[in-house]
């Protein structure tokens, strides 16, 4: 066993390239620079920016959240400014808080959504269009379960799948992620859809539909009615969806889902991920990803890992290679 | 912004549910403003919870205190940390309150809203009057540290028990007469239930002058990082956390 020695963390996702193999799942990180003071982006592999889509949406209505045990339900709604005001506000915005007193480039995936198949490619091709150099990659979400129209309705049937992600592969060059939902009767036909139209990489998983009800008002509690379960609640569904997901495809998954720490984080590593982004764990601890990352590497050292990149899959026989 | 380990110094029951936490809490203390709030990992819900915010009591050279309520699971369990324990603070978060006042300032709490009112109090320079409110007597809160500052204090309960019987807009809408008839400038602070907001809200619009509205929702980041926390403004839902909790009377719209 390697009890010395510098473990190598860099990790590649398709044609991207990153320090670390933890990153921060979208919608928990704003757009990048809402933690600053609280994270060290030293120890980060990428941030992913909250969804944005063509126009401002205003997102659902109260309450947004509930907590439950084990997780929490959320129904924010993508709320968000439109990519305009995303491209020349925020983008510059991420680059003067974040890389500048970083010193180099911590890249920047940038999460979309939209209403119509055309929408999907109108935004990555603004995205992609985007002069600045900031955005590293673009993350289609296809499988987000609060936005009626949107969302979701474009990661239940592989056909459609297979056309949006054609549709945003021929908008932009910029590396292309999709975000698959895990409650799918099997991962195969989703991912083959992903891979067939071009996609670069998938990142697994989405929150789970949920809903909670009021025994007291009889209401359900979510203005929305329903939302999507993240926390510890699902870690064990990611790590089901990544490890089917490998055995369909050599594509670099990013998995999230209940990453709260190292261990969590290792799972989904030895189940097939290439890296790994923490979400809800970052509400409670802001640090969560940085401990993370020196959580695995103190892993990979007990072991005899001399790179991160060893443990993929190795608790995945059947993975596709 | 920051989050620091901070060590509770004294936890003190003051009653009915209500308890001061007094953390030494050096980085945080110095930067906090009246009107912004921390956002507390609760030591033995860390894996199950997440952080809850509370408004900022006072924050004096390392010492920054909190006034709490035990309402809920967070509450109850914050209820059981003791003396040099460690606590995780993240902060000092959100818009506060204006630092100046023109004219006499009217700060109008309800419960446990009369938190960030004492913090404001203290800062604050010029004439001040705390309006403070609640169900009865024990809803009345710090009047012993208001006075302590030299403030002028009026009181309102429902049942009577303290002060005016009725809502506390009762002798604030005295005391703004008042004002009123004299040509003296005065503006508006508040926290507390969204009913006593909303009243104080319209009292500023209607007289015309500034009025400070600092709303308490519930809230996952604390940062503006999820848009969990949202009040629809004139400018579309803004979020509490970072675009307050602090709004001018004439941003809210209320529904």
């Amino acid at each position: 066993m390697g009890m010395t020695g510098k473990v190598d963390m860099s990790v590649s996702l398709g044609p991207l390239r990153l320090s670390s193999p933890v990153a921060t799942a979208s919608g928990t990180f704003g757009y990048g620079m809402e933690y600053s003071g609280a994270v060290d982006y030293s120890l980060l592999g990428a941030v992913t920016a909250k969804g944005i889509c063509l126009e401002p949406w205003p997102g659902n209505p109260l309450p947004r959240y509930a907590e439950v045990p084990g997780g929490l339900v959320n129904a924010i709604g993508l709320q968000g400014t439109g990519v305009e005001h995303f491209l020349e506000k925020t983008v510059p915005f991420y680059d003067i808080r974040v890389n500048r007193p970083l010193g180099r480039k911590l890249p920047l995936i940038v999460n979309i959504w939209g209403k119509s198949v055309d929408e999907y490619a109108k935004v990555a091709s603004l995205v992609s269009a985007d002069a600045s150099g900031v955005v590293s990659a673009i993350e289609m979400n296809v499988s987000c379960p609060n936005v009626k129209a949107g969302g979701h309705t474009f990661g239940q049937d592989p056909a459609v799948l297979a056309e949006t992600v054609s549709a945003v592969r021929k908008a932009s060059s910029l590396p292309l992620f999709v975000k698959l939902a895990p409650n799918v009767p099997s991962m195969y036909p989703y991912v083959k859809a992903c891979e067939d139209a071009g996609a670069d990489a998938l990142s697994l998983i989405n929150t789970l539909p949920a809903m909670v009800i009021d025994v007291k008002s009889r209401r359900p509690v979510l203005g929305n009615i329903t939302g999507g379960l993240s926390g510890r609640a699902v870690h064990p569904v990611a790590v089901k969806a990544v490890f089917d997901a490998r055995k369909a495809t050599k594509l670099p998954i990013l998995a999230m889902g209940g990453v709260y720490g190292a261990n969590d984080a290792i799972e989904l590593m030895l189940a097939g991920a290439d890296a790994v982004a923490v979400g809800t764990a970052t509400f409670t601890n802001p640090a969560a990803a940085g401990e993370i990352y020196r959580g695995i590497e103190e892993y990979c050292r007990e072991n005899g890992f001399s790179s991160v990149g060893e443990i993929t899959s190795a608790a995945n026989p059947e993975a596709a290679r | 912004m920051l989050n620091e380990k901070a060590t509770v110094a004294r936890h003190e029951d003051i009653g009915s549910g209500y308890r001061y936490l007094a953390l030494s809490s050096p980085l945080v203390s110095s930067q906090a403003r009246p009107g912004q709030f921390v956002h507390v990992k609760v030591p033995g819900l860390e894996d199950s919870a997440l952080r809850r915010p509370f408004s900022i009591f006072d924050a004096d050279g390392d010492m920054l205190t909190l006034l709490y309520k035990k309402v809920g699971r967070g509450t109850a369990a914050l209820n059981l940390v003791k003396e040099g324990d460690t606590v995780e603070v993240l902060g000092s978060l959100g818009r506060g309150f204006p630092a100046a006042c023109s004219g006499t300032a009217l700060l109008v709490g309800g419960g446990y809203g009369i938190a960030p009112l004492h913090f404001l109090a203290k800062r604050l320079p010029g004439r001040k009057i705390v309006f403070a409110g609640g169900r009865t007597e024990s809803d009345i809160l710090a009047a012993d540290r208001f006075a302590a500052l030299g403030v002028e204090t009026r009181f309102a309960t429902n049942d009577g028990s303290l002060g005016e019987k009725g809502f506390v807009t009762l002798p604030l809408d005295a005391e703004i007469e008042r004002l009123k008839a004299a040509h003296e400038p005065f503006e508006l602070f508040t926290c507390g239930p969204d009913g006593l907001l909303k009243a104080v809200a319209d009292r500023a619009l209607a007289a015309g002058v500034p009025g400070w509205i600092s709303m308490d929702r519930h809230m996952i980041c604390g940062v503006g990082a999820c848009y969990a926390c949202v009040q629809k403004t004139v400018r579309g839902n803004s979020r509490c956390c970072i675009e307050g909790p602090v709004f001018p009377a004439e941003e809210l719209v209320w529904e």
